[in-house]
């Protein structure tokens, strides 16, 4: 096919547009987990302070990336930095903040309380705790947010290319504004297949980050993990006896 | 009214059959309770009752008539199922629960209404409250006081329950279970019952069918199997207090003896020396004008003591049973005060016989011959 | 649950305002800048009806057409298929919704068709995931009850076992539909209209006032999605299985 002729042909500048792509989701993304994970630990501490997080998280979910973009855009151009890299970043930063916080927030809420009291019962700190026992057994459900952040970050990263950001997002700009079936074509299955790369590959460190006691064969429950952070789902209600 | 006949159910495959040619009938109005060990074919048992599995072969007959000649759907509606999980359709209130089956039969909406409210009280719950409640507001006991009540919807002439108590603690479990027995004898169901706790199915039980490996090892009376157990298995599953066990199907009332071993108030002490020996006794109760002991005498004070009897001479009743206590707690106090026979005494204080340990260990012996 | 609606009422109104007041402090025309959107107001209206008519028909179709598959793919008799086509439809979930547009540009064509096609995919895949894992967490035991109760396997789906997943599935349909609302500003990239026009003319011409016309509707519009299944899923999920309640 065309396409494919196309894309051996341009290789060295799709491959750096991949590279972008890829740049601009990790800094995004690294950004968020080292603010998100924290923030999603320390609302753990006040079902109050957690929901009202929560829901400032989910308010930004809800704000579609072109708008957030487009807010950005005169905020920031005050510094001069209105298009290309700083705006798509931090837009791609707070969009991964939800998933990460949430999941993180669920994983830990979600550890059954009789972990926790046998942990305080056999003398540990809370520090210890967390650092020996729900941190592991949370670790899997917020690599699912991270993963999940990724992904989606993946596909708003290539919007971001109308704004100046580069990455694959643009060769389908492109492709619909010069008519070139091929470039449109390319830029869509090359950043749909970044996104699925991404997707499993996360997926393996997923499970190789998960306690081999946790290990579950189940392709299911790993969907299951992925959509109940999507529901918010809760198993064990914050203060069970 | 249900008869198994050589049923037996074999999984492909696997080792042996999982129930292996199990008769037995349970009469109309009876509790009939499977029991055994983890994995003995009890539940799979039951659960081919309803059809829930199908047996591989052997024939089911439900009120003499094959259980495979019904649609298994109208076989299951006419069958109260109760589980151990309960089962309460969380997204119903307990109302449109119980009317969930007399719905799927067509009942007039006000009719199945009326019956649910019926049911709710029935079972000792207020309809007031409870009617409009959801699943997850009750607690373990009234949740499964309702699944009883669903199942009871349709009034059917059997039910089959799955370990029903088992979810329920041990406190509110003898309470449901009273209470359950109370409602038996209300509505004399016939009912199929799955336990793995002998306590339980000698408590509830007409007929108990003890199971192992898939097999009926022995189907009695919860009384004969804990004075004859028919193998060392059963004698080691019902336990080796079993005597003790076999103490709380009988009471009191039934073991009484020497009733009319007493002496009034004013009578002589010749007169008493002379009742003991017709009981050939030991201790005799005196008792005033309305028939309520005063205090007793042993046969040896009696020897020393002349005249008239008064209960300032009487040795003093540290306890008495009543005719409607099991014997366990008969026995029971007995050790407590360190006696080996109480006077029995009726509701109203009124004196109506004794029961002595001798008495009832010979009531309960069970011939050398027959024993296991 | 009150206190819940009052945080959703505070919670829009301070993003509006907080929107507001960002712009207008960094934002050299602040005294005019109220004007100047207004001036967009017809163009508002009318992209938002385009948008949002797009949305409803690419929502009603997918939610038509998963909710139907989610409920096969999670029969007994589908145990062995099931595993392998929501894998498939987990991994269509990870496909960037511009590659969906594009890939359904460069088949059909320019315009409102594939537009909404591209939507309608894009909303499918998350409510068919949400309604099968949503039927398989229904607990066995009530399925277990309600079949020793003599109900059948059709009883059985609509009586106990939908009722009781409506939950999940809402959450779904309510998740995937304020994505597809935050997605349909791309329409305008392959032709199909909607606020996209202004955001993203805006931004070509620079102009952060057209940009900001079609920016906020749309952030609003989401949210105003989000609340109306919101209150779609209280009215119909029983209050026995939602866990707010």
């Amino acid at each position: 096919m065309e396409t494919l002729v196309f894309i051996w042909d341009n290789l060295a500048s799709i491959a750096r547009m991949t590279l972008e792509h890829i740049e601009i989701v990790s800094v995004g993304v690294g950004f968020a987990i080292l603010t998100g994970v924290p923030l999603g630990i320390v609302i753990t501490i006040n079902e109050r302070v957690a929901k009202i997080v929560l829901y400032v998280g989910s308010i930004i979910m809800t704000i579609p990336s072109v708008a957030l973009f487009g807010i950005m855009i005169p905020v920031l151009s005050v510094i001069g930095q209105g298009i290309g890299f700083l705006p798509t970043v931090i837009a791609l930063f707070l969009y991964s903040q939800l998933p990460i916080v949430r999941n993180t927030y669920t994983a830990i809420t979600n550890i059954d309380p009789a972990l926790r009291e046998a942990a305080r019962g056999m003398g540990m700190k809370t520090s210890e705790r967390l650092r020996k026992v729900e941190i592991p057994i949370a670790l899997p459900i917020i690599m699912a947010g991270v993963r999940m952040a990724v992904v989606i970050n993946v596909g708003i990263a290539a919007i971001a290319a109308y704004i100046g950001a580069g990455g694959l997002g643009k060769l389908i700009s492109r492709g619909i504004s010069q008519s070139d079936p091929r470039q449109l074509i390319a830029g869509a299955i090359l950043v749909s297949l970044l996104a699925i790369a991404a997707d499993f590959g996360l997926g393996w460190v997923q499970r190789f980050l998960t306690p081999k006691g946790l290990r579950s064969p189940s392709r299911t429950i790993d969907l299951a993990l992925r959509l109940g952070a999507l529901t918010g789902f809760r198993k064990h209600p914050r203060h069970a006896q | 009214m249900i008869k198994l006949s050589n049923v037996t159910k074999r999984y492909g495959g696997t080792s042996g059959p999982v129930v292996d040619g199990i008769n037995m009938e349970v009469g109309a109005g009876e509790i009939c309770v499977l029991l055994g060990p983890s994995g003995c074919g009890k539940t799979t048992t039951l659960k081919m009752i309803n059809r829930l599995i199908q047996p591989t072969s052997g024939k089911i007959f439900l009120e003499g008539k094959d259980t495979d000649e019904f649609d298994v759907v109208e076989l299951r509606r006419r069958i109260g199922y109760v589980i151990q999980q309960i089962g309460l359709f969380p997204n119903m209130t307990v109302e449109e629960n119980i009317c969930v089956v007399p719905q799927l039969l067509g009942w007039d909406k006000a009719k199945a209404r009326r019956r649910a409210a019926e049911l709710l009280e029935i079972v000792a719950l207020d309809p007031g409250v409870f009617l409009a409640r959801y699943p997850k507001d009750l607690s373990g006991g009234q949740a499964q006081r309702v699944g009883v009540a669903r199942a009871l919807a349709t009034d059917p002439a059997v039910m089959l329950m799955d370990e029903p108590f088992g979810a329920i603690d041990p406190i509110n479990r003898e309470l449901i279970q009273d209470e359950f027995l109370r409602i038996q004898r209300q509505v004399k169901k016939t009912i199929v019952f799955v336990s793995h706790d002998i306590d339980e199915a000698v408590k509830m039980a007409d007929k108990i069918a003890i199971f192992r490996a898939g097999q009926l090892e022995q189907f009695d009376t919860p009384d004969n199997i804990l004075a004859r157990p028919a193998s060392p298995f059963i004698a080691g599953f019902v336990g080796t207090d079993r005597a003790l066990k076999r103490l709380r199907l009988v009471r009191a009332r039934d073991a009484l003896s020497a009733c009319g071993c007493s002496v009034r108030v004013g009578e002589s002490s010749a007169r008493a020396r002379a009742v003991l020996a017709e009981h050939g006794a030991d201790q005799i109760v005196l008792l005033d004008a309305a028939d309520k002991p005063q205090g007793y005498f042993t046969a040896a004070q009696l020897h020393a003591l002349d005249g008239v009897l008064t209960s300032a001479h009487a040795f003093r009743i540290q306890n008495t049973a009543n005719p409607g206590d099991d014997l366990r707690a008969v026995v029971s106090s007995m050790f407590a005060s360190g006696a080996s026979w109480l006077p029995t005494v009726d509701d109203d204080g009124r004196f109506v016989g004794y029961v002595s340990q001798a008495h009832i260990v010979e009531l309960l012996r069970v011939p050398a011959v027959e024993q296991t | 649950m009150k206190y819940e609606r009052h945080m959703r009422a505070a919670a829009c109104v301070n993003a509006a305002i907080g929107l507001t007041l960002t712009v207008a402090c960094t934002s050299a025309r602040a005294d005019n800048w109220w004007s100047s959107v207004a001036q967009y107001r017809s163009d508002i209206v009318y992209q938002s009806i385009q948008m949002m008519e797009m949305v409803a028909i690419a929502g009603v179709l997918a939610i038509v057409v998963a909710v139907p598959v989610g409920i096969y793919m999670s029969r007994p008799s589908q145990r062995h298929g099931a595993a392998v086509v929501m894998q498939t439809l987990n991994v269509g979930q990870a496909v960037p919704k511009l590659a969906l547009l594009a890939l359904a540009m460069s088949v059909m064509g320019i315009g409102r068709v594939p537009a909404i096609f591209g939507l309608w995919v894009a909303t499918l895949l998350p409510i068919a995931l949400n309604t099968y894992e949503g039927l398989r967490a229904v607990p066995r035991a009530l399925i277990e009850a309600a079949t020793g109760m003599g109900m059948t396997p059709l009883q059985i789906l609509w009586r106990v076992e939908l009722p009781n997943a409506l939950y999940v599935i809402f959450a779904g349909i309510r998740t995937a539909l304020a994505i597809t609302v935050g997605t349909a500003p791309l329409a305008f990239l392959i032709g199909g209209g909607g606020l996209g026009e202004l955001i993203f003319t805006g931004i070509d011409l620079n102009d952060f006032t057209m940009l900001l016309a079609g920016a906020i509707p749309t952030a609003l519009l989401a949210i105003f999605t989000d609340v109306f299944v919101g209150q779609v899923q209280r009215g119909l999920v029983s209050r026995g299985v939602n866990p707010q309640s």
